[in-house]
């Protein structure tokens, strides 16, 4: 890839400021630049908890899907455990979504300087770097970092003098999107099958080996060194009251300038779309957008144009945030093929463990198939949302939502291309409707 | 201390994978949390896990069969069985798709003769279809072990096949190596 391309050079440089750039992956270049300013502030005088403190007061929302207060999640760790874990989640599998491997290719240190400011806050001694194993490339890029760190005193023992140990170990998935959901990372690492465990308790009281355990997202983590250098009130200058600071969007589809932009949360769709992407491609159209990665509900090409690109305005609008993997959809793509490709996506990745998902997701992914083979009835399209409504909010962890999400939302906003398949056919036995036993 | 392996089917872990096995334990805060690294360990050295390799690491993490085996079979990146010298997996899901993976999927499938899934007579290719494999701004694109090739027209597919029959593996637009 031709980085320039693919990596934005528009609006903040909290995370982005070595995107594209030959060396910045190197510790020289990252001290050059003011890298470890951060870690040195910390570790000379600041409490773990003033640090937690002030990254509340940023406001910094967690950037792997949830976005749940980063500073927050740090809190709840009990006082005074004795053992805590923390996890950075580079799972990065939810389609759509290629950010986190921009940051820890281009700028390894920001990350982990980030890390360890972090494992600081909640009192870890250990953190993991968990890596899905696809980025075998990526992997030995971080392993490399982390040696540089430990030559340079800021990790180990008794970092930068302070008295203050930490271990960091990378661990390489091996491909199961499951893993990137809190509790399937943490299965895995303890060398289970990554299969999600069920929240109470949640990570923070008893995670990994059942001790205190946070997981944060590497742009969560990432953005905690330019906190810590800059303050709160300077990150929340970026942004909106209740989307602080800056973030990053991952865009794919057929737009001029696919690629990775950091810009302040609360711009105006629009503004990014025509100004940043460029527009669409040439001889596209614009359709639809899956603004988020491809979990979170679709929008048509006018709902999405009136939306800000915050937690608040996607959220009024029907959508969501998500992890910022933003996936545009041309006028000429068949919605319901893609929506198979969707279904089959989350019905391979189930873990099985919890009814609603293992045979939902089948159900879901059959259903489209027989639709796109000419055979559905107007009963399959209730009963796609019959199934959805099975499916939704009764399953151990989230991925059943979120093959529910754009399940529901294709079929509500492009209903009229569903119908257009079904044919008008007689009744047949109500035994013989369901698509039973068809194994792909 | 640490004998090479071998396996009924002539397969042997050097001393060093076996030496990198007993660091990876000692380094994990228990030792079945080690399990993962180490069957990449096994992974990077054979290709596959054997038989014989599962029985070490029972041995060397303290764990049973049933353990190792539930997660050599769940992650779909350990393999339990002798894989095509070339496996190449060619991302369907959804930028890709739109990008235009489905005609690429197409062409090599004609091309090798094979469809998704297959492997060549000859043992060479072996193609699979893959979920996100997180390049969907640069799609459609594929991947041979850890070298992702990114933007892959049918030309460029045909120009990677050629390439692998000489035995070469094409720079790929991950590498990192001489860049650095
Ligand atoms: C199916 C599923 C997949 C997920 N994949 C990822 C992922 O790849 N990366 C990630 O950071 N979070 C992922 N999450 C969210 C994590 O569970 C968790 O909320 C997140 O890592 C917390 O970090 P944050 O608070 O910094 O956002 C996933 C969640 C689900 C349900
Ligand atoms: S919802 Fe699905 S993926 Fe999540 S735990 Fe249940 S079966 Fe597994
Ligand atoms: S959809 Fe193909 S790499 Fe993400």
């Amino acid at each position: 890839m031709n980085p320039n391309d693919v990596a934005g050079q528009a609006g903040p440089k909290i995370l982005s400021a070595r995107f594209g750039r030959k060396d910045g992956h190197r510790l020289p270049v990252y001290e050059q630049e003011g890298g470890y300013t951060a870690l040195r502030k910390v570790l000379g005088g600041m409490q773990p908890d003033e640090v937690t403190a002030l990254v509340k007061e940023s406001g910094l929302r967690g950037r792997g899907g949830a976005g749940f207060p980063t500073g927050t999640k740090w809190g709840f760790v009990p006082k005074g455990a004795e053992q805590v874990y923390f996890f950075v989640n580079a799972d990065e599998s939810e389609p759509g979504t290629f950010k986190d491997r921009f940051l820890l290719d281009y700028d390894p240190h920001q990350t982990i300087e980030g890390t360890i400011i972090s494992c600081f806050a909640v009192r870890a001694n250990l953190g993991f770097i968990y890596i899905r194993g696809e980025f075998g490339w990526l992997i030995d890029r971080v392993q490399k970092a982390v040696d540089e760190c430990y030559a340079a005193g800021y990790l180990g023992k008794n970092i930068l003098g302070s008295g203050y140990d930490l271990e960091m170990i990378v661990h390489k998935g091996a491909g199961a999107y499951i893993c990137g959901e809190e509790t399937g990372l943490i299965n895995s690492v303890e060398g289970r099958k990554g299969q999600p465990s069920i929240k109470p308790p949640f990570p923070a009281v008893s995670g990994f080996l059942k001790k205190p355990t946070i997981v944060n997202n590497v742009e969560s983590v990432a953005s905690v060194p330019w906190i810590i250098n800059n303050g709160a009130a300077a990150y929340r200058a970026y942004g909106t009251e209740k989307s602080p600071g800056s973030k990053l969007f991952s865009v794919s589809g057929p737009v001029k300038r696919p690629g990775v932009y950091e810009i302040p949360l609360g711009m105006p769709f629009r503004t990014f779309f025509e100004d940043i992407l460029g527009g669409m491609a040439d001889g596209e159209e614009l359709k639809a957008v899956i603004v988020g990665g491809s979990s979170v509900p679709v929008l048509p090409a006018d709902e999405i144009m009136a939306c800000n690109l915050d937690y608040e305005s996607l959220g009024s609008a029907g959508t969501m945030l998500g992890s910022g993997g933003m996936i545009v959809i041309p006028k000429r793509c068949d919605m319901v093929e893609l929506i198979q490709v969707l279904m089959h996506f989350y019905w391979d990745e189930s873990c099985g463990q919890c009814t609603p998902c293992r045979e939902g997701t089948g159900w879901l992914h059959r259903l489209v198939k027989k639709l796109r083979r000419g055979e559905g009835t107007a009963e399959d399209l209730e009963r796609l949302e019959h199934v959805c409504a099975g499916m939704a909010g009764l399953t151990i962890c989230p991925l059943s939502d979120a093959a529910v999400m754009p399940m529901r939302s294709f079929l509500d906003k492009f209903r009229g291309e569903f119908e257009a398949l079904i044919q008008d056919q007689a009744p047949v036995a109500a035994s013989s409707r369901w698509p039973r036993g068809e194994r792909e | 201390m640490t004998q090479p392996m071998e396996d009924t089917a002539g397969f042997a872990l050097s001393p060093g994978a076996l030496a990198r096995i007993d660091a990876l334990a000692a380094r994990y805060p228990t030792k079945a949390s080690a399990l993962m690294p180490c069957l990449w360990v096994i992974m990077d050295e054979l290709g596959w896990v054997p038989p014989s390799a599962i029985d070490l690491l029972v041995e060397k993490l303290s764990v049973t069969h049933a353990r190792v085996n539930e997660v050599l079979t769940f992650y779909t990146m350990f393999r339990e069985t002798p894989q095509a010298k070339y496996t190449l997996q060619v991302c369907h899901n959804i930028s890709c798709h739109i990008m235009g993976s489905k005609p690429l999927i197409a062409h090599m499938e004609q091309k090798l003769g094979i469809k998704l899934g297959g492997r060549t007579s000859d043992g060479l290719f072996q193609i699979e279809g893959a979920e996100c494999l997180g390049a969907c701004g640069m799609g459609p694109c594929l991947q041979l072990g850890r070298h992702l090739y990114e933007n892959v027209t049918p030309a460029r597919a045909d120009a990677l096949l050629d390439s692998l029959r000489k035995g070469i593996v094409p720079r790929a637009d991950t590498d990192r190596e001489g860049v650095d």
